[in-house]
């Protein structure tokens, strides 16, 4: 496949609003994601709308771009880092359809990239607007399922329930046991999701000069990460923070500093491990792989 | 191969045209009309109606047949399109004491002002398989008689409110106008209005499930139907410029008044207390089950311990949503291979520490 | 924009045209708004095709019709009173006499700026619920004035609006302090329009 390979050209279709949300939504949403990029971090509540996709499958970030987007815009659509998932497929389809912009694989080509489960490889740059879409906004939902009691800890920046939840993963097993979904503290006041991503991606949320937007439509929550905002994971002196690392490079292009997903071949334990970002995989193959 | 496992584009469009061929089903059958289902799958129309709120039997009968009968996917499709309406405007409060009733039932009396109306209704059927239905061309039954004119006929919980037996609704200061849920989030705690609009838009299934738990001791409930009523309230609108109200049409409605015990305070004398249920059309459980549940999510109100699921407003209304509990779980079937290549190299690893370290022991030992 | 004319009525004949095109406009102006917002002390250059009524800048006046509808609650100083049909006519915008009811509210000059608190602040708990406020200056340049720090800034940037003193400063410092809650300000001149979210910290105010 190669990038040419971009599905067939989806027209735009005139009987939808632009976006597919109606005006007065959209800037319900534009309000919402204001106060958001204010409060680095903070969960901002938001009328959020029945899409035209379940609940959970990224109505979220749907609605988010689908706020922000113009004309001018190019976007991509990525699903577990990939371009060509189902998911990211039917999503690019559905904004090609109805807002007609321009499409890209290219992570340098983006100017709004929506995203589920990955930050790109290839660093973001000033003026891109990368949106994430997010099951589950509040991060100390599985420690304390009631919203009220969450949003008070919010309100008084008390968090020791994910610290004693951490320290006692680290008494049990030696280090942290979340690979993904890992809390992060914004601009040092707010605790946050940073959406499922796997904890590999934590530190390109940090100091990023690209804006992060963070959509959960079932939970009707946007927050945001501004540019240039320091983004730290939550880590103990005496157990740092790590990242995920792979005793091998990518089978396709070599690499050694990307998230490598792993493929079974046969039914005999064979195995090999692919970029999950696909298009940062694309870029560094020879142009005739 | 790699590629391969990722589907895209021409999978997802050779689906849309497999679940054509799956829904029309054998196409040597005649086509099921809309107006087929509307008229002879009416229950099914009516909780499409309720639960995607829009009361369109026409729509709900386009949403059942493109979902194939699945009432939930549905109610999704009316809700989608729901979403992008303009409000035109807003009626007044309905009013169903002149509801034109075709079946009025109360526990509680056993003959009342207005009767006992027993209409049409599953309830004292055998429900015995009617092979007759089997058989093409049944012979037509009597149809439903109009509903009787426009007259009040007084709700049983207007009856106990003249002896002041049981509490008085009064509208809270200055009357606010209800806050709306289709277009503001839900945040907590959540007042009655907002609470019974979710409750309104509120699976069926697990309404039913939490009301019954209240009559199983998870809650100190001890509900009797004060009244089912079922029939056409009539919908008035007052345009700004006309200054006056004017009808603009019927809704079928089946409206449930629960009544419950409540042993009063120091400051209250023992009285009755009400739960309340509403729903378009036909829909008596559904009304049942969520005046029950209305009644239970009253406890901080009334000065009851909340320490029952149904009793628990977050527990309640953040579940209650079908688009809601329907869309998450089944967002499982997405891909997770990132979360799951983090969650495994995070398994292997700690395998290969324990075993590294089992081996130490039989080492040093 | 229909329910706001069935309110206004004919009574409002006479007003002038809003955005030509106002889902273009409205996104395009947004999206300058957002930029500027996550990228403090950065200057915009609005364009808009409205005939803004007496009071109101180009930047500002787009960034009400952008933004506002039948869910907010405007706050005009005097001076920028006259502009209330219009941005009733156009967006559906509810007025508001007090300052700390609004959700956006104008200032047309320097001089009209009340003390920041007394706007809408947000709680702890929804910190959110607090007024977005456009102050109008005479001028807005990124070569001198403050430095800011704070999200949104790799470093330090600086910025001058003419007539935002010493008294602003000390004002947005106990803006700052009430963080999480607090005011949100765009300081707009003629088409220019800069963006101060609450999270930014000014330093030495030696700006005129």
């Amino acid at each position: 496949m190669n990038p040419t390979d971009l599905p067939a050209a989806v027209e735009r279709d005139a009987n939808f609003n632009f976006g597919y949300l109606d005006e007065r939504t959209k800037r319900m949403i534009r309000r919402a994601i204001l106060k958001a990029v204010a409060i680095p971090g903070y969960q901002v509540p938001f009328g959020s709308r029945e899409m035209p996709l379940p609940y959970g499958w990224g109505t979220g970030g749907i609605q988010v771009t689908a706020s922000v987007i113009g004309p001018q815009d190019v976007l991509k659509v990525i699903d577990q880092g990939a371009d060509d998932t189902v998911n990211a497929v039917s999503i690019r389809r559905f904004f090609q359809r109805t807002t007609g912009v321009a499409v890209t694989e290219r992570t340098v080509e983006a100017t709004l990239i929506q995203t589920r489960h990955r930050i790109p490889e290839t660093p973001l740059a000033e003026g891109q607007v990368i949106v994430y879409q997010v099951p589950v906004p509040e991060p100390l939902q599985r420690l304390e399922p009631r919203e009220t009691e969450t949003r008070r800890m919010h309100g008084l920046a008390e968090y020791g329930l994910m610290h004693v939840k951490l320290y006692e993963d680290i008494a049990r097993y030696g280090h942290v046991a979340t690979t993904y979904d890992y809390p992060v503290m914004v601009d040092g006041r707010y605790l946050m999701a940073p959406s499922p991503i796997p904890k590999f991606d934590n530190p390109k949320l940090h100091m990023n000069p690209a804006l992060q937007l963070f959509g959960a439509g079932r939970e009707k929550r946007i927050y945001a990460v501004p540019p240039w905002t320091s983004v730290e994971s939550l880590a103990f002196e005496d157990h740092p923070f790590e990242v995920q690392r792979w005793s091998q490079p990518c089978a396709l292009c070599g690499s050694t500093q990307s998230f490598l997903d792993e493929v079974i071949v046969d039914d005999r334990g064979g195995r090999m491990f692919v970029c999950s970002d696909t298009d940062w995989c694309r870029q560094r193959r020879p142009a005739d792989a | 191969m790699y590629v391969a496992v990722k589907g895209g584009e021409r999978a997802i469009l050779n689906s849309y045209a497999l679940l054509g061929e799956v829904r029309r089903g054998d196409p040597a059958l005649p086509e099921l009309s809309l107006e087929q289902i509307r008229e002879q799958l009416r229950l099914a129309v009516d909780r499409v109606m309720c639960e995607g709120s829009v009361y369109d039997p026409e729509l709900a009968a386009l949403a059942i047949k493109q979902a194939a009968g699945d009432l939930v996917e549905a109610i999704f499709l009316l809700r989608a399109y729901r979403a992008t309406l303009p409000r035109l405007g807003y009626t007044l409060p309905l009013d169903t004491a002149h509801m034109r009733l075709w079946r009025r039932v109360s526990a509680t009396f056993k003959d009342l002002p207005g009767g006992q109306l027993l209409g049409s209704t599953y309830d004292y059927t055998q429900r015995l398989l009617d092979f007759s239905l089997a058989a093409a061309g049944e012979a037509p039954v009597a149809a439903q008689a109009a509903p009787a004119a426009a007259e009040a006929v007084p709700r049983v919980v207007d009856l106990l409110g003249d002896e002041g037996l049981i509490e008085a609704h009064v509208p809270a200061a200055g009357d606010p106008e209800p806050r709306d849920l289709t277009r503001e989030p839900l945040t907590f705690p959540a007042e009655r209005a907002v609470r019974l609009q979710n409750l309104a838009r509120g699976d069926e299934g697990f309404l039913l499930a939490m009301g019954y738990s209240t009559q199983r001791g998870y809650s100190h409930s001890h509900p009797f139907a004060g009244e089912i009523r079922h029939g056409l309230a009539e919908v008035e609108i007052e345009p700004e410029e006309l200054g006056f109200a004017i009808s603009i049409g019927d809704l079928e409605l089946t409206e449930c008044q629960m009544v419950n015990q409540f042993a009063g305070s120091k400051t209250q004398p023992p009285q009755f207390t009400r739960g309340y249920g509403l729903a378009f059309g036909a829909s008596e459980r559904k009304a049942m089950a969520m005046s029950l549940v209305d009644r239970a999510l009253r406890a901080g109100e009334l000065g009851e311990a909340a320490e029952s699921p149904a009793q628990m407003q977050e527990f309640v209304l953040s579940h209650s949503d079908s688009l809601e509990a329907s869309g998450f779980v089944q967002h499982l079937k997405l891909p997770h291979y990132v979360d799951f290549q983090a969650e495994l190299e995070l398994v292997r690893r700690m395998r290969a520490g324990l075993q590294a370290a089992g081996e130490e022991e039989e080492r040093a030992a | 924009m229909s329910a706001a004319g069935m309110h206004a009525g004919g009574a409002l004949a006479g007003l002038t045209p809003g955005f030509s095109d106002p889902v273009g406009a409205a996104q395009a102006v947004f999206r300058l708004c957002l930029e500027r917002l996550s990228r403090p002390g950065t200057l915009a250059e609005v364009r808009s095709d409205a005939a803004l009524p007496a009071g109101l800048h180009v930047a500002s006046g787009a960034l009400l019709l952008a933004l506002l509808d039948q869910d907010t609650r405007l706050w005009l100083s005097p001076a920028a009173a006259g502009a209330a049909a219009y941005l009733r006519f156009h967006t559906g915008c509810v007025p508001v006499d007090d300052p700390a009811e609004a959700d956006f509210a104008l200032a047309a000059s320097v001089r009209e700026l009340p003390q920041l608190e007394r706007f809408a602040q947000g709680s702890e708990d929804y910190p959110d619920r607090s007024t977005t406020l456009i102050v109008q200056v005479e001028s807005l340049a990124t070569d001198a004035g403050w430095t800011l720090r704070g999200p949104g800034i790799a470093d330090s940037v600086r910025l001058s609006a003419a007539g935002l003193g010493a008294a602003f400063a000390l004002d947005w410092a106990a803006n700052r302090r009430r963080f999480p809650c607090g005011v949100d300000v765009f300081l707009a001149s003629d088409s220019r329009l800069a963006g101060l979210p609450r999270t930014t910290r000014l330093e030495d105010s030696a700006c005129t």
